[in-house]
């Protein structure tokens, strides 16, 4: 059993992060994901999550979105616990009810969109702010389309998801995670599955994200150009641990590492 | 008067009762499964006269409810000069009916395997019927196998409606001991049990081990 | 044996009306079966390991035992404890239980064929359990629900002559009680048969349109 003592009720002080993981390891059985994580995220950082794949770049963000539980240490967001409570001047894993209350201010995007097919792309971005914030409709309805115009597609706004494109699909999802007002945005390889022609405007509808709002990011993705123009700080993840991690213009023009060089040149090889 | 008095007392006809359902869950399950192969085959023949038996044997055999064919066949034929015993008249009905359901498994399993099967045997100048016989069939009955333990499930329920003309059956004897004692609960409740065993812990095993025989021949282990 | 118009003609009026209360039957058990059928399909997706056992076990136990004996069951035991049901009554509660479970496993897999990440979106909405079920997998799971639901819904029909057997004055009871009156028993169970037929037939086509206007309704495809 993990001494839970050793880990605060509340982050307090003059900077504390709006995310912190703090000795978080995530096991899947015998095979450790993630192990022993120590990251903070500053309130307004872009932060990119680069490595190859089974090194639980993923799982960081899964576990931030309450997906995944984790196996030990603690997260903590905007200076309160996330996946843990205080009871009785300790920590203790989160019930249902608690976890619902704080990953209220964490939105996420996923490869796959996971657009509800059975609403249409209006419906989608509404469906939050009416049935979990209690907006009104009319409200929600403001929210969604200016949100929409956002993304570029308020035009297909009556759309159902099936008669949209990935790109499409995606730049609707991003609408509807903005619609819930989260603090902390999570993109997960949300151009994977898309075709390469249509990248470019999901990948522009998240710069301008990061230009014009100061929403706290974590991004996981296969695009190393991106991630060096937008980010703030990329964090190159291998076997579970981060391997290295710095300002882009360091970490991709002059990575220290030899697993961080070697990723890097085999991604450059494939490109 | 206990549960344990109520099984001495009874038990030896729940026995009997539940050997005749057997025989009849046996003989119904042997002429469904050859029901089903000869009408699901004849569905898919070309030609249009054999395809039409086999869809109005089909259509009418699932389409009107097995307590009407039951007493169809047993108060009805009989006019037209054909008896049969009640025995042979359950086992028979209980088979053609769930035959009727069989043969649109057959159907759809042998629509099921890939049309590049078809091709290839036919690549290796096999006749039609060895075609069918050594290349489609046996992995047309890997792909039915799952749906058929469900089937065979229905067919055992649908035993018990013998028991409507008379077949001195497992159900026959619940309602004749519930007459004689008033025991509703204990009468019912111990054929209800039995049904289940039968289910759960005879047949669906059965199917299982004999899924895990099949895939196990065509390589897929 | 002849088949006698006449003989027909003057039944028909009664056998119509018994076709009302076949319909009405089968109508009142499916809306208790679609109803209870969701609760015992959400019940085994709790995180409460005994209750999921529990109720996988009954509706395993419901489903691999006869309708008809269950329909005895529920009629005679009440009475045992002081409790005395109507045949309608005792014979809504067992075919409506008995269609539950079959539609609990049609639900469950239409929800287990709605995909992870629409559970894992609605946890990055942060929607709770019940809306999550309610808005978004629910009407997921509903167009590939369809034709099972629609399957037992003719087959609820179908099995409905069960209810005779405790007095239930539908189509086969209205059959049976003109055959013994009239000693002529051809007709009324013809007529019972093509009824069914008539109601089973279309049935098909029907279920598949239905599938596809639901489909359309919910923008899917």
């Amino acid at each position: 059993m993990e001494d839970m003592s050793q880990y605060p009720l509340e982050l307090t002080g003059a900077d504390v992060p709006m995310v912190r993981f703090m000795n978080v390891t995530k096991r899947y059985g015998a095979l450790t994901v993630l192990d022993d994580l120590s990251l903070d995220v500053a309130e307004g950082e872009m932060v990119t999550i680069i490595g190859p794949s089974g090194s639980g770049k993923t799982t960081v963000l899964r576990m931030l979105m309450t997906l995944e539980t984790i196996n030990g240490g603690v997260i903590y967001v905007d200076g309160k616990p996330l996946t843990h409570m205080p009871k009785n001047g300790v920590l203790v894993p989160a019930d249902a009810k608690y976890l619902r209350r704080a990953r209220s201010s964490i939105g996420m995007c996923f490869q796959h969109f996971n657009l509800f097919p059975h609403m249409t792309a209006l419906q989608n971005c509404m469906e939050g702010p009416v049935q979990v914030l209690g907006l009104s409709k009319r409200e929600a309805r403001e929210r969604s389309e200016e949100l929409l115009e956002m993304v570029g597609m308020i035009d297909k706004k009556d759309q159902h998801p099936s008669r949209l494109s990935g790109g499409q699909q995606q730049r609707v999802a991003i609408a509807r995670a903005l619609a819930m007002r989260p603090k902390v945005m999570l993109f997960d390889e949300v151009t994977s599955a898309l075709d390469p022609e249509v990248i470019g405007e999901v990948t522009n509808v998240i710069r301008r994200l990061v230009s014009e709002h100061n929403l706290t990011m974590l991004m996981v993705t296969h695009q190393m150009g991106f991630a060096r123009d937008i980010s703030d700080r990329i964090c190159f993840f291998y076997g579970g641990k981060i391997e290295e991690q710095g300002p882009p213009d360091d970490l991709f023009g002059n990575p220290r590492r030899d697993r961080t060089k070697q990723f890097l040149s085999a991604v450059k090889e494939a490109d | 008067m206990s549960y344990p008095e109520f099984l001495a007392e009874y038990g030896g006809r729940y026995i009997d009762g539940a050997l005749i359902t057997a025989a009849q869950f046996i003989l119904a399950a042997a002429l469904a499964i050859v029901m089903a192969l000869i009408m699901g085959l004849l569905k898919l023949s070309s030609n249009p006269i054999a395809k039409g038996v086999a869809v109005v044997y089909i259509e009418f055999f699932r389409g009107t409810s097995l307590l009407v064919q039951l007493f169809w066949l047993f108060y009805v034929l009989p006019l037209f000069g054909l008896t049969f015993d009640k025995f042979t008249t359950g086992f028979v009905a209980v088979g053609l009916n769930l035959g009727a359901y069989g043969a649109e498994l057959v159907r759809g399993a042998i629509q099921s395997v890939p049309k590049g099967q078809w091709e290839a045997s036919y690549a290796l100048s096999m006749s039609p019927a060895a075609q069918m016989r050594r290349i489609i069939l046996p992995q047309a009955f890997v792909a039915m196998l799952p749906p058929w333990g469900n089937l065979i499930i229905e067919l055992l329920k649908g035993t018990a409606l013998v028991a409507l003309i008379a077949v001195s059956d497992l159900m026959f004897e619940a309602r004749q001991i519930n007459g004689s004692t008033y025991l509703s609960a204990q009468a019912f409740g111990t054929a209800l049990i039995i049904y289940y065993i039968f289910a759960r812990f005879l047949i669906t095993p059965f199917m299982r081990w004999l899924e895990r025989v099949m895939a196990r021949r065509l390589g897929r282990g | 044996m002849q088949w006698s118009w006449e003989f027909t003609y003057e039944i028909m009026p009664r056998m119509l009306w018994a076709t009302l209360n076949t319909l009405m039957a089968a109508g009142i058990g499916y809306a208790i079966a679609v109803v209870l059928g969701l609760v015992l399909a959400l019940a085994q997706r709790t995180p409460y390991r005994g209750l999921t056992l529990v109720v996988r076990e009954v509706v395993e136990f419901i489903r691999s035992t006869p309708l008809v004996l269950q329909i005895f069951f529920v009629y005679y035991v009440g009475p045992q404890y002081g409790l005395n049901l109507s045949p309608w009554v005792a014979g809504m509660i067992a075919i409506g239980l008995h269609y539950a479970s079959y539609l609990s496993e049609v639900y469950r897999g239409g929800i287990e064929s709605v995909a992870k990440g629409q559970w894992e979106a609605c946890t990055a909405l942060n929607m709770t359990p019940m809306k999550t079920y309610f808005r978004v997998i629910i009407p997921q799971a509903l167009p590939p629900s369809v034709a099972g639901m629609g399957n037992y819904l003719v087959g609820i029909v179908k099995d409905t002559p069960m209810l005779s057997v405790i007095g239930v004055a539908e189509l086969m009871h209205a059959a049976n009680a003109i055959g013994g009156q009239n000693y002529r028993y051809l007709e009324p169970y013809t007529i019972v048969g093509v009824v069914f037929l008539m109601i089973s037939l279309p049935s098909a086509g029907l279920i598949r349109a239905f599938e596809a206007w639901v489909r359309r309704k919910l923008g899917m495809r």
